[in-house]
């Protein structure tokens, strides 16, 4: 059982419960193939730095999941053959990885503040 | 003319080279975050493009975990590849 993080792009005409729709989708897709959902981040609306299909903002959403690791295959056709979706990134995340995110999802400083002035 | 005001002939060099050091082996970040744009930017220059080593101060380990991370980033249009006056 591995950690993964996927972070997807998705067209911004979706509406806000087709989005909601869209997150349970891939979330149960994870849980059905016996992974877990580690935490589930939806960023919304964004602009992005340069347009993508010509549309200049997504619906971002991250995905911090343990799964199997033949099941990247099968998540991986699900998410090609979403036509809503415009740009994906799966990630493995190492134990520093993990650590940084639990650190940052409970508040803990991580560190990064402290090279902001640097 | 006041009294401490000594003129010199060439100016002193005074500016003592700061020493640069790695501040990921400083403060031990052992992860770079790709979506933390804010502090990947501190590793991009006006244009968009990674600052080199001897500028960012970074050690080979680290550099190369930034250029990834940058380079994930700017695949989710988080950053942008080329641009002007990023900052």
């Amino acid at each position: 059982m591995n950690n993964y993080e996927l972070m997807v792009i998705f067209t911004p005409v979706l509406s806000d419960d087709e989005f909601k729709a869209e997150q349970k989708k891939y979330a149960k897709l994870v849980t059905d193939a016996g992974g877990s959902v580690v935490a589930e981040n939806a960023w919304g609306l964004k602009s992005m730095a340069y347009p993508i299909q010509k549309k200049t903002t997504g619906l971002y959403w991250v995905l911090e999941f343990t799964a199997t690791a033949d099941f990247n295959e099968k998540l991986q056709v699900q998410i090609l053959r979403d036509e809503s979706i415009l740009r994906h990134l799966l990630t493995k995340l190492d134990k520093y990885a993990v650590e940084y995110n639990a650190r940052k999802r409970s508040g803990v400083k991580t560190g990064t503040e402290k090279l902001a002035e640097v | 003319m006041a009294k401490n005001e000594i003129k010199y002939l060439t100016a002193i060099k005074n500016d003592k080279r700061v020493k640069k050091f790695c501040r990921f082996k400083k403060y031990k970040i052992r992860y770079i975050d790709y979506k933390d744009v804010e502090f990947l930017k501190k590793f991009l220059n006006e244009q968009g493009k990674l600052l080199p080593r001897r500028l960012s101060g970074n050690s080979l380990k680290y550099q190369r975990k930034v250029s990834d991370a940058v380079k994930k980033a700017r695949q989710m249009a988080l950053l942008p590849y080329v641009t002007d006056l990023l900052k």
